[in-house]
């Protein structure tokens, strides 16, 4: 058993424990911390990988901005107490079932997924450093590229309109 | 320059990115809170992202990793959408339930 191999054990054991207690925890704001560490943990997965970039985008975009914004959400709405209902119990029998099924029929469908080749191919070129990125982001991805701009444009516009307070009416 | 996943098989990458997928899944039908299952959405888009840098690595291909930067983008644009409209669900029913949205009319 390599370094490597017990290095994804570990992340993953880190990953799934927190996304499972970030469902779990009754109090909102633990489950926004425990859903950082979640993320942290993906983002050690893109390191394993050796996509540095991606993973500092990924710790930028997700554990800071998305997850400032969770916090700051429920912070305003003042959430952070303990007295959520909870669904029905057939509901929640329900929700563990599917999650089972679904476990069992994905898992099912992929084990037998091996490669074929036992080696996995090396090419030894260098292609995700932030040089060969950008110049495939800039070249290829130009106008996807640019509409993700014009998305990020509508969106924040849609939320100063969502989030305005309305005035009342005479 | 040795490839990561001779160590760790990509199977193993498929089988975390099921079983947090199924997380996300599990919380969205689990929870009443409706943050919360905005956190599942974003466990499920991180579970797929994952699994697309996987097979960058995989098929040695930069694009992959170019989708998951598009992805980012739109998980970005869609919480803060998200985020405001539950904002204006709370000012007006003062609870953030998601049982409480089933009397919206159109």
């Amino acid at each position: 058993m390599s370094i490597l191999l017990i290095l994804f054990c570990v992340l993953a054991a880190i990953t799934l424990s927190t996304a499972f207690l970030t469902i779990f925890s009754r109090n909102p704001i633990h489950s926004a911390i425990y859903l950082v560490i979640c993320f942290f943990s993906i983002a050690g997965h893109y390191l394993l990988l050796n996509a540095q970039f991606l993973a500092i985008v990924h710790v930028i975009v997700y554990s800071g901005a998305i997850m400032i914004l969770f916090l700051f959400t429920i912070m305003l709405m003042n959430l952070n107490k303990e007295n959520e209902v909870h669904k029905p119990r057939i509901t929640r029998l329900g929700a563990l079932v599917s999650f089972c099924l679904i476990c069992l029929v994905l898992i099912a469908i992929f084990i037998n997924s091996k490669p074929i080749v036992g080696e996995y191919i090396t090419t030894g070129e260098d292609y995700q450093s932030i040089k060969v990125l950008g110049k495939i982001l800039l070249n290829e991805y130009m106008v996807p590229f640019e509409f993700a701009s014009i998305l990020l444009l509508v969106a924040m516009i849609g939320t100063v309109l969502l989030s305005k307070k309305e005035k009342l009416q005479k | 320059m040795n490839n990561i996943l001779n160590q760790i098989g990509i199977e193993n990458y498929i089988f975390l990115s099921i079983i947090l997928f199924c997380i996300g899944i599990f919380g969205v039908l689990y929870r009443r809170n409706a943050i919360i299952v905005f956190m599942s959405i974003e466990i499920m888009l991180n579970a797929v992202n994952l699994l697309f840098v996987a097979f960058s690595t995989y098929h040695q291909d930069a694009q992959g990793q170019v989708f998951v930067f598009f992805s980012m983008a739109v998980a970005a644009a869609e919480v803060a959408v998200g985020l405001a409209i539950l904002v204006s669900i709370f000012r007006n029913s003062g609870s953030i339930s998601i049982d409480n949205l089933k009397n919206l009319k159109g």
